[in-house]
């Protein structure tokens, strides 16, 4: 049907949420590349068949985006009752199709445990993880079949367009944005109203939209999860900018690593033609537009605007300087809005809700919501969405539910490679963009990366420079040349050749690379290991005066010893030793041997009495001394 | 650089589904990546002239996306997440196993053309750190004792 009124777009929602009335609920298998590892695909398979085997009608089988508790997938919800089943696995099927929905039983074991009280919940929506989330950018993903439009149609996608071009001018459309305060979720957090107001006002007849989807902060998935559960947000959301700022054309760029995303976006902008919203005369509005995929070649520097423009026009992805504005002259030097995914899968529900709505939200400088993901030591790892200004303590304890193995928290690191990390003393502090940037860390792709008393800040300072060397593009000599000597400098430190000034050259390599890197990549590459050394400091020291890790991780300065008091001879250290250094009989204490040992720690994870323990490597040569 | 022969009807039939222009280039040497598995000089010369893009551009193109390369590679890719994720949990540790196990490190091939070891950053999955994809299959929460089962059976399976 085309759809050339409201009535008619309501009609059609209305169309698409009676598609199935009289069934008896909906059973949702997450399809998120999370839980496809875990084989949900397998599962979701063996439901149909299973379904079909046993005659049973009227359920729907969906396949969604990632519910976001990726770790304990394959996840598969019931709707209406809301329950929630955790790492259902194919073999398992049988068993639910009858009991569950058979019978109606719930089987407990499937149900997800508390970690806190070892309660079993029932409702997925009492689960801690979900429940103190409020979700506007993934407001539908895990609900929707993200490759069926009119799943997303019913549940309110396409709603916001509709009332733009039936109702409002692209000036109003704009004017909501503003008012509503939203901030660019790609990292720097810039006025998204205000980027589109001086693109509108740029000289010239032709104009882009370009969404990023390259997503290159290690650790941070949302963007991943947004576009391949619910791409009609982001199609959404970019239309209502190319209406806004007048563009016909718009680009998204997904990282090469997405194969998933660009399938799933690829079918819904061909669905979307389908229905009229992509395309000549949009909704007989009069309004033009076409959007085009474009796959990244894998290089962490083509996230930023300049490198992304480029990399569009089929060069090589180098940044320019900063004061030429995008806006103005961005892609093929005419005047381009860039929007990270996140941000532009929020503008549907702004434009729906209205700009008061979202700017109740949040802190008074970051309004809104904003998704993050919840990784490394920590038990409840996955996807969430927060109002601002939450603490990340509430975000690691409650939502995250703590440490893993209820270790030590040492700290957490945000902002991916540009970021840094916060201690214990930070977390009280709410997340939004001041405080985090106040604190010597960012925002970024909102990654979270907890880290326990087994992890070494001088290691993880080290990891990004290593990361950043292969990343930066080469073109300017601060960024180039100073990574590399801030690596060597590094690679002392955690070989144990580190001297005081080591640390005085460090801090002096930060700062000339703060001031005269050309892009945003050299100028905070510094911030990991300033952050490092602000926090943490006692630990460089120690790399540096006692040639120890306190960790125990540079492998260097590390040896692992048994404690022959908890060792009872188990043997799970010397199935899991690389080298089979560690030798002892069975039901008998077990000893390394400390000249063929490697320090790579696997043994220390394994052991089920802790009785593996590290020590400074130093005190070996001391004792041979004596 | 050995130099190694290919058809180039396969690079012709990728070439005729883009506009010759140089924007096409990057979209078309990811297509001549996929159908080669590498990107072949003579490949290399024909994407230049067609686009009308200087060779040396092509080639600067070619080396600095890392979706590309220039050697053949083996018949399965493996890729171990090197991101922050799973380096804290211990991704060094796959990498030595694999170097133990089939005798390379990342961006080495074996000899007898069966694997190729990739090290990336970040492929989105960090919940289940840490992470590696053999050809297209996913292991969550790899382990360096399960890795000899991931290579055999390059089948997603159940680690939890
Ligand atoms: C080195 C570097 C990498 C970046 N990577 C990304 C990225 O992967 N995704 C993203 O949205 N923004 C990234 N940015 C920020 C972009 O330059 C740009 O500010 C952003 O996409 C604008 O969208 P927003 O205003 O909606 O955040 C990066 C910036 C730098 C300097
Ligand atoms: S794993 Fe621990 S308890 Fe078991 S033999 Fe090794 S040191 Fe002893
Ligand atoms: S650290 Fe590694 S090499 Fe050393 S004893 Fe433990 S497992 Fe063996
Ligand atoms: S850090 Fe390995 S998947 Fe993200």
């Amino acid at each position: 049907m085309t759809i050339e009124s409201m009535a008619q777009f309501e009609e059609l929602r209305s169309q698409a949420g009676a598609r199935h009335e009289g069934s008896e609920g909906e059973i949702l298998v997450c399809c998120g590349t999370g839980c496809l590892a875990n084989g949900s695909r397998e599962v979701a398979e063996s439901l149909s068949k299973e379904l079909r085997d046993r005659n049973i009608n009227g359920r729907i089988i969906k396949t969604t985006g990632c519910h976001g508790f990726c770790e304990r997938g394959p996840l598969v919800a019931f709707v209406p009752a809301g329950v929630l089943y955790t790492k259902v696995k194919p073999a398992t099927v049988p068993e639910v199709v009858e009991k569950t929905i058979e019978k109606g039983e719930i089987i407990q074991r499937l149900l997800y445990k508390n970690p806190a009280n070892g309660e079993k919940i029932e409702q997925y929506s009492e689960i801690p993880f979900y429940k103190n989330q409020k979700r506007i950018a993934m407001r539908n993903i895990g609900e929707i079949d993200p490759t069926d439009i009119l799943d997303a149609v019913a549940r309110g996608a396409y709603e916001g367009l509709a009332k733009a071009l039936f109702e409002m001018s692209p000036e109003e459309v704009l004017e909501q944005v503003e008012i509503s305060g939203l901030r660019g979720r790609g990292g720097a957090g810039f006025n998204t109203g205000r980027k589109w107001r001086s693109c509108r006002d740029a000289e010239g007849d032709r104009r882009f939209v370009i969404c990023n989807g390259d997503e290159g902060d290690p650790g941070a998935f949302k963007d991943r999860s947004i576009m391949e559960g619910d791409p009609h947000s982001v199609i959404e959301g970019m239309i209502l900018g190319a209406y806004a700022v007048g563009a016909h054309e718009g680009y998204i760029y997904v990282r090469d690593e997405y194969p998933l995303a660009i399938t799933n976006l690829q079918t819904a902008i061909e669905q979307a033609h389908a229905f009229g919203m992509l395309g000549e005369n949009i909704f007989g509005s009069g309004f033009d537009f076409e959007i085009r995929i474009s796959r990244g070649g894998g290089a962490f520097v083509c996230g930023e605007s300049s490198a992304l423009m480029q990399s569009i026009a089929g060069k090589v992805g180098e940044p320019r300087a900063k004061y030429i504005h995008s806006t103005d002259k961005g892609l093929f030097d005419l005047p381009t809005v860039l929007n990270n995914v996140e941000t532009w899968a929020t503008v549907g529900a702004i434009i729906s809700n209205g700009g008061e709505w979202f700017a109740a939200m949040g802190t008074e400088k970051s309004k809104g919501t904003k998704a993050f993901s919840l990784v490394g030591k920590v038990k409840n790892t996955g996807l969430i969405e927060l109002e601002m200004g939450t603490t990340l303590r509430h975000i690691i304890f409650d939502i995250g539910g703590g440490v893993l193995k209820d270790r030590p928290f040492k700290a957490v690191q945000t902002g991916g490679p540009s970021g840094g990390c916060l201690p214990e003393s930070m977390l009280d502090e709410p997340v939004d963009y001041e405080g985090l940037t106040a604190a010597g860390s960012m925002m970024g792709s909102g990654g979270m990366i907890v880290m326990d008393d087994r992890t070494c800040m001088v290691d993880v300072a080290r990891y990004f420079l290593n990361f950043l060397v292969e990343e930066s593009c080469g073109k300017c000599t601060p960024c180039r040349e100073g990574l590399k000597q801030l690596l060597h400098l590094f690679d002392d430190l955690v070989e144990g050749r580190g001297t005081e000034e080591t640390i005085e050259n460090i801090e002096r390599t930060c700062a000339a690379m703060k001031l005269g890197s050309l892009c945003e990549l050299g100028k905070s590459a510094p911030n990991p290991v300033l952050s490092t050394l602000r926090y943490f400091r006692s630990e460089y020291e120690a790399h540096v005066r006692d040639k120890a890790c306190p960790a125990g991780i540079c492998r260097e300065l590390t040896a692992y010893r048994i404690l022959p008091e908890s060792c009872d001879g188990c043997h799970a250290c010397t199935r899991v030793c690389p080298v089979g250094c560690i030798s002892g009989d069975r039901k008998e204490l077990h000893v390394i041997d400390h000249e063929a040992c490697i320090s790579c720690g696997a043994c220390f994870d394994v052991c089920p009495q802790q009785a593996i323990v590290t020590f400074p490597k130093i005190e070996l040569a001391l004792k041979e001394v004596q | 650089m050995e130099h190694h022969a290919v058809d180039l009807s396969q690079t012709d039939e990728i070439l005729s589904k883009y506009p010759a222009e140089e924007a096409s280039l990057i979209q078309v040497l990811q297509d001549v990546q996929r159908s080669y598995r590498f990107l072949p000089a003579d490949a290399l010369v024909r994407v230049a002239d067609t686009l009308q893009v200087p060779l040396a551009k092509v080639f600067s193109v070619s080396t600095f996306y890392k979706a590309f390369a220039l050697e053949p590679q083996g018949e399965t890719i493996i890729k171990i997440c090197m991101g922050t994720a799973c380096h804290i949990r211990g991704a060094g540790q796959l990498v030595e196993e694999l170097q133990r196990k089939l005798g390379v490190g990342p961006d080495e091939t074996t000899d007898d053309m069966k694997f190729t070891v990739k090290t990336v950053n970040c492929v989105g999955a960090c919940a289940m750190a840490p992470v590696m994809i053999v050809g297209d299959s996913y292991h969550g929460a790899a382990k360096p004792a399960r890795i000899e089962k991931y290579l055999g059976l390059g089948e997603a399976e159940n680690d939890n």
